[in-house]
């Protein structure tokens, strides 16, 4: 039976681990060969990795309002000076990079959305390199994340036109919290709680992209994301757990979501898009396109 | 949605509707010309394509793949100057295409040879796309499987020529859609198939009396890299 609830991924984890339950069920939902369905999977996480190294920080974006914040943070870290310390702050500049990456039209891989792309390499590039993990382990979480991606579209949204950024980074944030509950060896509860306490602490976040474009606020947003997957893991790990059922948390975001109100959804029109300075520079990005 | 509609598309950003959608719509309206790059171009922008498309770079995307480039290619970016290099002029309009997706092209193509193509397409998100109109007449179709198009002349027997030949070189249809703009007048015949049809059974096709043009579009390969 295909894995449709963060219930059912508890149970099919308990006895099991989690990525061949997860590969499993990939491989009988599109009826794949197990080979073909990791090869995909390795691409992808390599695609990551090239994306990762392909930042420049010179590259600025459609609207000019975006570039070179990674390479300042980058810096930042490396100074001795941060307030999170030099690892967080490798993880703050990873997600600003690939974030600022996707703004500036570099190539890079969408997790589960372009807008939200920073969060998941964010969380594991530096955890990979600090841990001295090779690939295929990453591989295995790969498939741990996108299997709670998966639950939420199925459940809730991915979309921020339809669920609000919540949709977008919560999700993104989530699946990071379990790629890494999963890498530092939480059982398939722990995995499932820290992507649940990651959605809640992004519950009702709003979509409201200057312009419409995918640079402000959505760049930042990828390091929040980030951190509060690394925070939502730490607690899991912990032993602490959602109070609330990770399967209601997913239903409460899709409340949220409905109750949102259409001017906070990607629209260009409310929050920060409405502010006197988003509207500026959608008044200079019409006057452009003419 | 399955796993690999959660992580992937490997792209271009910055947006998957905006631009690798865009890049598709590019890619498939090529590939229904069939005679490689364009000459020309005239590419009409509607809804939130035209209201925020120069920003996400879908101008550029849908240059980028009327030159034959995928998704994941860094020189989306500078694809005006790719054009240019390769001789395809092009222009763009902002248009009003009532009752379609709000994120949709309109392109009209001309090739080497002379011959024109006008198509309509609509992203979907997550770089999904749908041809929703072919040289005026009303389509439904993504390009993701292998898709064979027949313009014919609106009489009785075209579909039983098609379907008898794919029946003869042992052909599963998965999808069949019918069009025309009146009886008797202009049809189109849309088939989505399991594979692709070999090079005579075309050729056959087009020399039938009553069928005007013929094009096969093949599936698009998942790109599995090292």
């Amino acid at each position: 039976m295909a894995i449709d609830s963060l219930a059912g991924l508890m149970q099919a984890g308990a006895e099991r681990d989690l990525f061949d339950v997860i590969l499993e069920n990939d491989c009988r939902e599109r009826g794949a060969l197990r080979e073909d369905s990791l090869a995909r999977m390795r691409m992808l996480y390599a695609a990551i990795r090239r994306a990762g190294r392909g930042y420049d920080p010179a590259l600025r974006s459609g609207s000019g309002m975006v570039g070179g914040d990674g390479a300042r943070m980058r810096a930042h870290a490396a100074s001795g000076k941060t307030i999170c310390g030099e690892y967080i702050g490798s993880v703050i500049a990873q997600a600003l990079e690939m974030g600022e990456s996707n703004a500036c039209m570099k190539c890079i891989v969408a997790a589960p959305t372009a807008g939200s792309c920073g969060v998941l390499p964010a969380v594991l590039l530096p955890y990979q390199q600090r841990e001295g993990l090779d690939d295929e382990t990453m591989v295995r979480a790969m498939y741990v994340s996108g299997m709670i991606g998966q639950i939420i579209a199925r459940k809730a949204s991915i979309a921020g036109a339809s669920g609000g950024c919540q949709a977008e980074i919560g999700s993104a944030s989530a699946m990071a919290a379990a790629a890494l509950c999963y890498l530092a060896g939480g059982s398939a509860e722990a995995v499932c709680h820290a992507a649940a306490i990651a959605v809640k602490s992004l519950l009702g976040l709003v979509c409201d992209p200057i312009a419409g474009l995918v640079e402000v606020p959505c760049v930042k947003r990828n390091a929040a994301g980030a951190m509060i997957a690394m925070s939502s893991a730490d607690m899991a790990l912990a032993g602490i757990r959602s109070a609330v059922p990770p399967d209601e948390v997913i239903a409460a975001m899709r409340e949220v979501g409905d109750k949102m109100d259409v001017s906070l959804k990607e629209t260009g029109v409310g929050g920060v898009a409405g502010t006197p300075f988003g509207q500026s520079i959608a008044k200079k990005m019409s006057g452009k396109s003419e | 949605m399955n796993i690999f509609d959660i992580l992937g598309p490997v792209m271009v950003g910055p947006s998957s509707s905006h631009t690798a959608g865009a890049v598709r719509i590019g890619r498939i309206a090529r590939r229904l010309l069939g005679e490689g790059t364009p000459v020309h171009a005239w590419i009409g922008l509607s809804g939130s394509f035209a209201a925020t498309g120069r920003g996400h770079g879908t101008d550029r995307a849908i240059i980028a793949g009327l030159l034959g480039m995928q998704t994941d290619d860094e020189r989306i970016a500078s694809s005006f100057a790719c054009a240019a290099q390769e001789g395809m002029a092009f222009t763009f309009e902002s248009v009003k295409l009532t009752g379609e997706h709000p994120n949709t092209a309109k392109l009209i193509l001309t090739a080497r040879s002379g011959r024109t193509m006008e198509m309509v397409a609509s992203s979907l998100g997550g770089g999904r796309i749908m041809v929703v109109e072919l040289d005026g007449l009303r389509a439904n179709f993504s390009g993701d499987l292998p898709t064979l198009i027949v313009q014919n002349m609106d009489q009785p027997g075209h579909v039983s020529d098609v379907t008898s030949m794919l029946a003869h070189k042992g052909i599963n249809i998965a999808t069949l859609q019918l069009s025309r703009d009146h009886p008797g007048g202009n049809a189109v015949m849309i088939l989505e198939i399991d594979k692709a049809v070999p090079q005579e059974g075309i050729a056959w096709l087009a020399r039938t009396e009553g069928i005007r043009r013929v094009t096969f579009v093949d599936a698009e390969p998942v790109e599995v890299q090292a």
